[in-house]
């Protein structure tokens, strides 16, 4: 089933994969998609790598305490930015850097535009820190898969 | 709602329920694991088509990309039904 022009493409194409479900994340308050989706077309790339036999690179050690890195400092920063609402004096999940300039501050023009990527306040970040542990939590999953796999037939 | 809107619609969906059928027919596993596959991305586009975008990116991520590689990880995990499994106990027959 291993092929080394499908592993070789299949590495090619991983950080394409990478990147494009980084930019669904980064545009989910503009563009139909956000934090779950572009996550699972990250974990996708994980799940090229693994399909096309290459799964030595996705299944060592240290990735898999990299993927576990992700899905716990995911949960981490949304949950630490919806308590933030609470510091600044509003109720949890406040939006308190929507049009507070800076981060993700800028307002929101108004009529119909075609978006600007520095609004929206914490929804981006949000879309961030979901992406990042959707991404983690997949991978996890598929990883473990192909561990109990490699177990099975090694013993 | 135009002619060929309709044809468009009527040949997806009639392609969707060709796939399931095979899904059922089709003898080799992974043959089966690709035509879910495609049964996901036929279901994409049609969400698409019905103006539900964001649900289209999740069918086509998590049904035609992550489903697929599970499944197919998972056929890779099993021996084919004719070979006799050292493992498993004896009486239990040949599983098709």
């Amino acid at each position: 089933m291993r092929s080394r022009i499908v592993g070789y493409i299949a590495s090619v194409f991983y950080p394409f994969c990478l990147v494009f479900g980084l930019y669904v994340v980064t545009h989910g308050h503009l563009t139909p998609g956000g934090g779950f989706q572009g996550g699972a077309v990250m974990a996708t790339a994980v799940a090229l790598m693994i399909v096309s036999g290459m799964f030595t690179v996705a299944v060592r050690e240290k990735k898999v305490v990299r993927y576990k890195w992700c899905e716990a400092l995911g949960l981490l920063l949304f949950v630490a930015l919806a308590f933030g609402g609470m510091l600044q004096g509003g109720s949890f999940f406040h939006n308190w850097l929507a049009n507070a300039g800076g981060c993700f501050g800028e307002a929101v023009a108004a009529g119909p535009n075609g978006g600007a990527l520095n609004t929206g306040g914490t929804i981006p970040l949000m879309n961030l820190a979901v992406g990042v542990e959707v991404f983690g939590g997949i991978s996890i999953i598929l990883v473990t898969m192909v561990r109990a796999m490699k177990e099975n037939r090694d013993g | 709602m135009n002619a060929g809107w309709v044809l468009l619609h009527g040949a997806l969906l009639l392609g969707m329920v060709l796939t399931a059928a095979s899904i059922l027919w089709i003898r080799n596993l992974v043959a089966g694991a690709i035509a879910l596959a495609v049964f996901s991305l036929m279901m994409a586009l049609e969400f698409y088509l019905l103006q539900a975008p964001d649900v289209a990116i999740a069918e086509a991520g998590i049904g035609a990309g992550l489903t697929t590689a599970i499944f197919i990880v998972a056929i890779m995990a099993t021996r084919s039904g004719k070979t006799p499994n050292p493992g498993a106990p004896e009486d239990e027959g040949t599983p098709e």
